[in-house]
Formats: structure tokens, C-alpha cells, sequence
């Protein structure tokens, strides 16, 4: 029989397997801990910091700290939400995001975790950076307007579809997604089937003529918040 | 590409063995050769390697040192710290220009001079100060800066510039620099005599166990800032599991202000190379690392001169003085300019051959830290010490000090003070006493522990410099009474934008949304909400950054505005009408009435 840890988050109880990141144990417990850069399936990479939690009174992100026995997590206390809205704020402002326009709004996770905090506007000044779209390609959109440098496509693309078509170039504000070429997507092998389209949380790396296929108010998170997929599905939580 | 140009990448990458991990001496190679590295050297780089091209692209795009569009044969780096810009840098960059006919960031019509700021150089010392090509040139005026032109203009060598040589090892035919070292209070611990070789020979006649112990009786503590116990951090790498293991000496102080390493590799190096060997034996390592700032390349060729008289004197090499089996052996590995290097994990992440993104932890480079080996970082003062201790026992060190803080701490003062320079001091000197030491007559600010320390005000100077008071790294930056506490600031946050490695979210955005606000304040355009904002961003910075950068570059903001408050209050006010000052309805407009060819009535 397997070894079990148990942690506390928020006060509840709950399991935990050695070797699990904290964010993999609380989501099986159906606790919800905010991510954007974080998704199942890929490498933890710790970018956004949305999952910042508090362990034994220390913060830390979810998505890379390993559990251990007796671990005391807080997550969904009111400082932790301050640092989020900050976070989702800062994401807005220094991108170009206009979801009034883009077709992934409903299905957007940046979008849908504004709409979950409560946010109407961001607070800071929008910091309006030039940003190029790579059309080059003809079935895939670069758009870096709304990427939020969440790393997901350069490691599905590595990892899952085994080819290294995306990854980052530049330096602080001026880091950006690059392609595997000189200068286009379409000089590289990405392929319209690859993973690397599926995971990318806002509409910065598109499939062309797939847009609108499924109408406004019947898209992911225009009936329910993000995260209550994770919240009706917990069965590690411990009585 | 020119075929002379494929059969050098080709060579160059063979002479580092194909080896992903020393691209960053690759690139130095191409950058240095050609002048820049190409799209076409990154395919060729990267198809000889076989890696990503998109990889060596991010790396290329990451470091200040290297450009994918041709520079001069002489790059000028005019070094735009604060220190220098008290000292005048500004008047020398407009000579520099007026001289070059070109602007900043650009390269002359010939193909000679290419013009450029640069953060802190470790100069600050002499400032102000500049880097032609590795070259350093310190105390410009714009008389000498013109001259300086006029002379590379004749023998277009950066090298014979230094017709004045400063003290010490500068003056050897292998630094042959104009830099002084300005060591103003050599201390006991760091700049004592030390008997060469002593420290190993009496560490080889322990056992490894037993040197950690007598680090541990020391209490040395970790000098780069953080101040972690050294002893602690040997023994958890001597614990780990590992194939190999690495010790690393980070020689890569990149503080704004501070300059106490240059003076240990000119000077010391023998010292910092016998911690580095101590410790390759006390965890047990056989390889280890010197990453040295790109900005100190022009000491390169004097630390491999020691590195081989070490070798040729058995104190590197093979069952080192005699010890069956004891194998250790020194690389030194350049940066590229990228402050963020200095953190531990991004300064393994860089030596790997990679873009200089701190790593997550855990695990901690003790577990898995070079190349996935347990690894030690340490500072080139902390290693000094290690000699010390284990030349002459863990009580003749903390003789020194206070009770959390044994020992000596380097300064590096700088700034509006009479005697800028290295200061060894007891830990527990306050800062009144170090500020009478340097000379300042009328402090009004002082930053210490560089721009991520803290800003404190002549209330504040009866403190003590240790690791539980005014805790500092070393850099220690003097303004007078007539500076401008908030463009200090500014160039601060400026800097901090400009080294942030981009990673993570509460770095990336905060230090633009910091220096942007600090603008609006110094533009006269500030709100009393902007003072709330600045303590809620720099309170998320602190909480979820994801390295030591962005936990604490929104402390030049904070902690002026604590100890300086009435500074910004003077510069805030509501607006009488309950607009948002911050909003420029003229420049928001700028833009469609240029499309329009009309005037707004409004702005």
C-alpha cells in the first residue's frame, strides 16, 4: 500500500501522494487554486505566480512546491486574493488584450479569472506595447498582442509534440514567444494538429477559420467561473 | 555568410567539444569575431550543436554583451549608474557623441565605434567610468572622453589606453589597466597576509566533516547578501547524491555600487581559488566554476595566470599536495551581462548555456543545481573568509563582529564622500561610523545594500551594518544634501526594469508600473492613490516573485517613501475637478489628430 500524506488547505483536510505538486493535490481534493501558466499534462514552470499560496506561512506557488506530510496551506484568504487581482490586473495592462473582439472571449482563461475576481477595469495604466502578429503560417495565428508569456506552447510543444516550434526570446518587458525559424512561423514544422494549439489559455496562438464555431453564451466560462470544473470534483478531501 | 565565417563557427564549436553547456563562450567567440551574431551564425550554432535555433536565438537576445546587429570594431559601454551620473556622466556621453557623430545605440558609418550605455561596470570608484571593448576607462571628463576618440582613432586599440596604470596587480603586463583598487581600510580577515597554501594543506589533514565543522564553529555566513550559513550549505551538498558535484564562485557582483570583488580577483585571487579547492574537498567535488561578469573580462587573463601557477604548484590538478585522490580543478566561465545573474540559480542556469532564468526551487542547487549535480554557489568575500578560517582557526574570525554576524564585512562605498572605496569593517560598525570613515560631510540619503537594499535617512545612520540591522552585500552609495531622492529612485527602478529577466509576472509588469508611476510623479502629474499603489505592487513583488530580483527591486520606492515621506507627499495632489492627473488628454489625442488633420477643441 501506498504511503499518503495528509495537508491542510484553509483548514481542510486532505490527501496527498509523495512525489504530487501541491496544486495536483488540491485539485483532486476539489480545491481550487488560480492558475494561468499552470496546466495539467505539462512541466510546472511557476511564470504567472497566480497560484502563490502560503505554506507554513511562506509563500510559494501550487504549481512547483512538492507536498510533504502535515503541510499547512492557505489559499483563499484575502491577502492572497489582493496579490491575485494584482497579478491578472498587471497581465491585462502590459499586453493588448480587447476581448470585446477576440473570438476567445468565453473560452479565455485570463478573461474568465477577471470575471471570477471580480475585476471591471484594472486599476494601472495600460502600458500599450507594440506587439507583431505572425500570420505566415496557413492554419496558425501568432498573435503576441495577447500573449501573457505563460510558457504553455513552448512546453507542449517540446515535450508533447516533440518538436520546439515556440520559445522565448528577449529580456524582461521586452521578452516575447519566438518561433523556431528566422522570422515566420510557416518556416518552421508546426502543424495545425499539434498539442501546442490546445493549450495556449488566451487567444495568442490560434487556429485559423475555427473562430465563432461555437457562439458567444454557450462558450467554456459563460455559464459557470473557472475553476468550478475543479470544485465539483474532488474525492481526496478527508472528514 | 562568408565561408571564413562557417569555417569559424565550425571550429569554435568544436573547441567546445559540441557541448550545449558552453554556448555562452561560443557566442562570445562569434560576437567578438563578426561583431554580432547573425541569423545565420544562430542556424549554423545551433545545427552544429544540435539544438534548437530558437534557443541559441533566446540566448543571443538575453544578454546585453552580444546583438544580432553588427557593432563597431570598438564598442564603447558608458556606464549610466547613478554614481556616475552624480559624477558627470551625462556631459561625457554628450562629448562622447559629439565626437562620434552618433547617438547612443549606434554604430559609426565606418564600422569603428558603436556607442552604448551600460548598467553599473564596478567602477564606481572612479567613476565615471566606461568599458572600450574589455577595456576599462575610469575619472572621464569630457575633455578626456573626446581625447580618449581621437587617440583610438589613430591606433584603434583599446588595450594601449591605459597609459597610467593603477596599484597593485593592475599594473601587471596581464591586467594592464588604468583601474585603482582604492582599498582605504584593509581589514584582518580578508585582507590579512595569509600564508599560501596553509588554509588546504591544514584542510586536507581533516576530514571533510571536520572542515564543515570548523566553518560551522565560525558561523561564516554567506557575504553576497542573502547570508546563508556557508557551513550549512556545504553540508547539505556533501549529503547529496551525485555523480558529480560542482562548487561555483560567484564572481559576478553586478549591484549597482558595489566593486568589493574586483579589488579579491585582482589582488586575492590565490585566496578565492583556495576556498573554492577547501570546498571541492569538503563536499566533494573534482570540478569547479568562476563566473566572472563579462564586465571583469579584462581580468581574465590574470586569473587564468593564477589558476596555472596554481596548477603548476600542485594546489590544482591531481591528488592535490599529496592527498591520494583529491581531484579539483578550476574553469572560468564568463557572463554576458545580465545582472539577474548574480542570483544563484539564474547564474547556474547561465553557465548551463542558457537564457539567465532563475530556477525553481526546490530543489535547491545543493540537490540538483549544475547541469542537474549538487552544486555550491558562494561569493568570492565568503570564499576569502573560508581561507581565513581554515588558515587560522573558527575563534581568531569571530573575535570579530556581532553575535549573528561574525567577522568582517567589504564596503563598497561610492558616491558624495571624499574617500570612495573598499573598507574592511568589524560587523556592527554603524553607519555613522562608516560614513565618517569615507569622508561624507552632508549625507542626506544613503542606499545601502545597492538599489534592492534600502534607502535610509540620517535618522537612520546610527545603525549597525549586520545581518540582523541594516544588512547589506556591500554597496554602500552616499548622496549629499542636494540630490534628488526621487530621481535616485528613478535611475533605480530604471535599472530594475531593464535587468528583469521577464519570467514571472509581478517582475516583469511591476517594475514598469513602479517606474512609470515614479514619472508621473517627477512629471508633476502624481495622485496621493499612486503612493498607495506603489506599497500595494511592492507588497505583491515582495510575496510572489519568483527570485530574489523581484522580492526586492520595489525597495528603492518603499523604503525612500518610508524614511523620506514628505519627498513624495510634496509631489502628489488630488485634482481639483476629480479628474485622473495621470491622464494627458493632449497626448491621447496627439496621435488622431495627426491622422485627421484637425484640431481637438479639448487638449
Amino acid at each position: 500500500m501506498s504511503q499518503t500524506y495528509t495537508i491542510h488547505i484553509d483548514g481542510v483536510a486532505i490527501q496527498a501522494l509523495p512525489g504530487q505538486k501541491l496544486i495536483e493535490a488540491a485539485d483532486a481534493a476539489g480545491i481550487y487554486i488560480p492558475r494561468l501558466c499552470h496546466k495539467r499534462g505539462l512541466e510546472p514552470f511557476g511564470a504567472c505566480r497566480l497560484c502563490t499560496v502560503l505554506v507554513n506561512g511562506r509563500p510559494g506557488t501550487a504549481c512547483t512546491t512538492p507536498v510533504a506530510d502535515g503541510m499547512v496551506v492557505e489559499n483563499d484568504i484575502e491577502s492572497l486574493r489582493e496579490f491575485r487581482k494584482q497579478i491578472i490586473e498587471m497581465l491585462f495592462v502590459e499586453g493588448n488584450h480587447f476581448c470585446m473582439f477576440c473570438e476567445m472571449s468565453g473560452n479565455c482563461e485570463l478573461q474568465a479569472m477577471a470575471y471570477r475576481f471580480g475585476i471591471t477595469a484594472p486599476r494601472y495604466p495600460y502600458i500599450w506595447p507594440h506587439r507583431e502578429i505572425d500570420a505566415s503560417h496557413p492554419d496558425i495565428l501568432i498573435d503576441r498582442n495577447r500573449c501573457i508569456l505563460c510558457g504553455r506552447c513552448v512546453r507542449a510543444s517540446r515535450d508533447i509534440d516533440g518538436k520546439h516550434v515556440y520559445d522565448f526570446v528577449g529580456r524582461g518587458a521586452h521578452k516575447q514567444i519566438a518561433v523556431n525559424a528566422a522570422a515566420r512561423l510557416a518556416d518552421t514544422n508546426a502543424d495545425v494538429t499539434d498539442e501546442a494549439l490546445n493549450v495556449c489559455p488566451v487567444g495568442a496562438l490560434l487556429k485559423k477559420r475555427t473562430a465563432f464555431q461555437v457562439p458567444i453564451g454557450r462558450r467554456l466560462y459563460d455559464l459557470k467561473p473557472i475553476g468550478s470544473e475543479i470544485e465539483s470534483d474532488g474525492s481526496t478531501r478527508i472528514d | 555568410m562568408m565561408s571564413n565565417c562557417k569555417a569559424f563557427i565550425k571550429k569554435a564549436c568544436r573547441d567546445v567539444g559540441k557541448d550545449p553547456a558552453r554556448l555562452i563562450d561560443l557566442l562570445h567567440a562569434v560576437q567578438n569575431a563578426f561583431r554580432c551574431v547573425n541569423e545565420e551564425a544562430i542556424d549554423q550554432i545551433a545545427c552544429e550543436l544540435q539544438i534548437p535555433r530558437v534557443q541559441v536565438d533566446g540566448a543571443v537576445t538575453f544578454y546585453s554583451f552580444f546583438s544580432k546587429e553588427p557593432k563597431g570594431r570598438i564598442i564603447i559601454r558608458l556606464c549610466n549608474d547613478i554614481i556616475d551620473k552624480l559624477h558627470g556622466v551625462e556631459e561625457v556621453g554628450q562629448a562622447l557623441t559629439e565626437e562620434l557623430g552618433i547617438e547612443f545605440g549606434q554604430t559609426t558609418e565606418d564600422g569603428a565605434f558603436s556607442l552604448e550605455w551600460t548598467p553599473c561596470i564596478g567602477m564606481s570608484d572612479q567613476a565615471p567610468s566606461a568599458l572600450v571593448n574589455e577595456a576599462v576607462v575610469t575619472r572621464l571628463t569630457p575633455e578626456s572622453a573626446r581625447q580618449m576618440i581621437r587617440t583610438l582613432r589613430g591606433h584603434m586599440d583599446p588595450h594601449q589606453l591605459a597609459t597610467q596604470l593603477g596599484d597593485g596587480n593592475n599594473a601587471s603586463p596581464l591586467v594592464h589597466s588604468m583601474v585603482r583598487n582604492n582599498i582605504r581600510e584593509p581589514g584582518p580577515i580578508v585582507f590579512g597576509p595569509v600564508n599560501r597554501g596553509e588554509a588546504i594543506r591544514k584542510s586536507l589533514g581533516m576530514t571533510p566533516a571536520e572542515v564543515i565543522r570548523v566553518l560551522k564553529t565560525a558561523r561564516l555566513r554567506g557575504r553576497g547578501g542573502a547570508g546563508f550559513p556557508c557551513g550549512m550549505k556545504w553540508e547539505f551538498t556533501r549529503a547529496s547524491e551525485g555523480d558529480r558535484k560542482f562548487i561555483i564562485c560567484n564572481a559576478d557582483e553586478g549591484e549597482p555600487g558595489t566593486f568589493k570583488d574586483r579589488v579579491l580577483l585582482t589582488e586575492f585571487a590565490d585566496r578565492i581559488f583556495a576556498g573554492m579547492t577547501i570546498g571541492g574537498y569538503a563536499i566533494g567535488a573534482q570540478e569547479g566554476l568562476l563566473y566572472l561578469r563579462a564586465e571583469y573580462a579584462y581580468l581574465k587573463p590574470h586569473l587564468e595566470d593564477v589558476l596555472a601557477k596554481r596548477r603548476a604548484d600542485g594546489w590544482l590538478g591531481q591528488n592535490i599536495h599529496g592527498k591520494q585522490g583529491f581531484h579539483f580543478d578550476i574553469r572560468i566561465q564568463l557572463g554576458a551581462g545580465a545582472y539577474v545573474c548574480g542570483e544563484e540559480t539564474s547564474l547556474i542556469t547561465s553557465a548551463e548555456g542558457l537564457r539567465g532564468d532563475p530556477k525553481n526551487r526546490p530543489p535547491y542547487p545543493a540537490q540538483k543545481g549544475y547541469l542537474g549535480y549538487p552544486t555550491v554557489v558562494n561569493n568570492c568575500e565568503t570564499l576569502c573568509c573560508v581561507t581565513r578560517i581554515m588558515e587560522e582557526g573558527a575563534a581568531t574570525f569571530s573575535e570579530h563582529g556581532t553575535e549573528h554576524s561574525y567577522g568582517t564585512k567589504l564596503l563598497s562605498i561610492s558616491g558624495d564622500c571624499s574617500r570612495p572605496g573598499v573598507y574592511e569593517v568589524d560587523f556592527g560598525v554603524t553607519l555613522r561610523e562608516v560614513l565618517q570613515m569615507a569622508g561624507s560631510n552632508d549625507p542626506k540619503a544613503v542606499q545601502i545594500g545597492g538599489p534592492s537594499g534600502q534607502m535610509v535617512g540620517e535618522d537612520q545612520f546610527d545603525r549597525k551594518i549586520c545581518f540582523d540591522d541594516l544588512a547589506t552585500g556591500g554597496s554602500v552609495m552616499v548622496f549629499g544634501g542636494t540630490r534628488n531622492i526621487l530621481e535616485i529612485v528613478h535611475a533605480f527602478m530604471e535599472f530594475f526594469v531593464d535587468e528583469s529577466c521577464g519570467y514571472c509576472t509581478p517582475c516583469r509588469v511591476g517594475n514598469v508600473l513602479l517606474k512609470e508611476g515614479i514619472e508621473r510623479l517627477l512629471d508633476g502629474r502624481g495622485e496621493p492613490n499612486d503612493l498607495e499603489q506603489f506599497r500595494k505592487i511592492g507588497g505583491m513583488m515582495k510575496s510572489c516573485s519568483r527570485c530574489g530580483l523581484g522580492q526586492t527591486s520595489w525597495r528603492p520606492v518603499i523604503t525612500s517613501l518610508d524614511h523620506f515621506p514628505s519627498v513624495y507627499e510634496s509631489l502628489v495632489r488630488e485634482d481639483p475637478d476629480g479628474f485622473r492627473r495621470s491622464f494627458d488628454l493632449k497626448e491621447a489625442v496627439a496621435l488622431s489628430e495627426d491622422i485627421t488633420g484637425r484640431k481637438s477643441i479639448h487638449a
